[in-house]
């Protein structure tokens, strides 16, 4: 499926595993922006909105690369922009039960593959930028994306391809490591 | 204070071989490197792992053509220098890597990622004090080694002060380590492991170990990698049968109350590059 933002309800029928692209604008937000939007607003309007953990490398005013980061870093700090009606948060190695339940009914989790930034960069065109003070790892930068390759790791529904693979680790790792 | 001439030569080519190496470990995988991630998509059974392996080969051809960083976590540059007979250690020789470090941090251009620990005010050239780490081994040339290190493999390293008796158990803490990662350290992941010393001298081997070529393995490291891969936790904890590369191992003797392992782990993207310091 190709997703374009505004996102609506079309996220509502993804399910964890399916492989999707997304176009449009995203907003990069990493710990630091979060903090800021949480003290100071949401810079950008919310609706349907996609949030991209990541902080990129700049040059010129020009996305020189662009991958995701981890997550999970954010797990506590993302309830708020979902209640603002944020639609996709995306980024690599998944988000905890939290924001699993925070998800439902709201939105999905799109994992971009990590440490892919010259793809990603090579689909992007930076807009702008908010928080700049930030510095440009922490900074909330604007861009157009065009066609990102993304997996569903988290759907509306409950459903968590991370939790799913991280549970049958854990069994094979007990029955390997201690049963004996 | 006045700098002598001779070691304003030393500083400056340190300097040059500094920025090059950094440039070409940024830009370009070590061809051990892709050649595990050829054979590793190559072997794949899992539509997702592939679709993630094949996204990650695509990167890599796309930052060599761009003559861009692989990832935007250009890391913290780790730093390891041999010196020949001839060549003393002297402050110059650090100086000559911190100035190199500061001019790849512009030239490349890396991402300014070191901070204070507490206050985390960022240095905006990526030194800062006691960083880089540069480590010093003695050798037959003066060379100039990097291994940039991103944060989120990083992170998800271990050590632990093991019994004696769980030399057994070693398997156990190094596959524990992944399932705890998960796919935070973008995995697939080449782990180093270092076995004994004491405490730093394990965490230091482990680190080294991550410059071992990948392209073999002896059987405890194969039986380590495959413990690994049995857990399924695939590129990107998405699943497959891809979690690990490689896994390194480097041993230290060690007190014979003591077994310290650390694993460092070290995400696809294991960026490493020498350089022979012009002199």
């Amino acid at each position: 499926m190709n997703l374009t933002t505004p996102l609506g309800d079309e996220v509502l029928d993804l399910v964890a595993g399916d492989t999707v692209t997304l176009s449009g604008t995203i907003y990069t937000a990493r710990d630091e922006a979060h903090l800021r939007m949480m003290e100071e607003g949401i810079p950008f309007d919310p609706a349907g909105a996609a949030v991209y953990h990541c902080g990129p490398v700049v040059q010129d005013g020009r996305l020189v690369v662009a991958g995701p980061t981890t997550s999970a870093r954010m797990n506590a700090l993302t309830g708020f922009l979902l209640d603002a009606g944020v639609r996709a948060l995306i980024g690599k190695g998944g988000m905890g039960p939290e924001v699993v339940e925070h998800l439902r009914g709201r939105g999905v989790y799109l994992a971009l593959t990590g440490g892919c930034a010259a793809l990603a960069a090579a689909r992007m065109t930076l807009k702008g930028v908010y928080f700049e003070d930030l510095g440009m790892a922490e900074a909330v930068w604007v861009i157009e994306a065009d066609h990102l390759p993304l997996t569903v790791g988290i759907d509306a529904h409950g459903g968590d391809l991370f939790r799913a693979v991280h549970e049958k680790a854990k069994t094979q790792f007990h029955q390997r490591f201690n049963n004996r | 204070m006045m700098v002598n001439p001779a070691d304003q030569t030393l500083l400056s080519a340190l300097a040059d071989a500094t920025e090059k190496a950094l440039a070409k470990a940024e830009i370009r995988l070590p061809p051990d490197v892709l050649a595990a991630l050829r054979r590793a998509a190559a072997a794949e059974r899992d539509a997702i792992a592939r679709r993630e392996l094949g996204n990650i080969l695509e990167n890599i051809a796309l930052a060599e053509e761009r003559q861009v960083p692989i990832c935007q976590d250009t890391g913290v540059p780790v730093v390891y220098l041999t010196l020949p007979p001839d060549v003393p250690f002297s402050p110059a020789l650090v100086d000559g890597v911190r100035e190199g470090v500061r001019r790849a941090t512009a030239s490349v251009p890396l991402r300014p990622n070191v901070v204070d620990p507490l206050t985390r005010e960022n240095t905006h050239d990526n030194t800062g004090v006691g960083m880089p780490a540069v480590h010093v081994m003695p050798g037959e040339r003066l060379t100039v080694t990097v291994l940039p290190k991103g944060a989120g493999s990083e992170n998800a390293s271990r050590i632990g002060m093991l019994l004696p008796s769980q030399a057994g158990e070693i398997p156990k803490f190094v596959a524990e380590t992944m399932l705890l990662a998960g796919g935070k350290p973008c995995p697939p992941v080449i782990l180093g492991v270092g076995i004994g010393g004491t405490f730093d001298t394990a965490a230091a081997l482990a680190k080294e170990a991550l410059l071992l070529p990948v392209d073999t393995m002896d059987d405890y490291e194969q039986k380590l990698c495959d413990a690994v891969n049995a857990l399924g936790i695939g590129p990107m904890g998405l699943g497959g049968d891809t979690t690990a590369l490689a896994v390194k191992v480097k041993r230290a003797g060690c007190h014979t109350a003591s077994l310290p392992v650390a694993v460092n782990v070290q995400c696809w993207a294991c960026r490493r590059a020498t350089v022979e310091v012009e002199r």
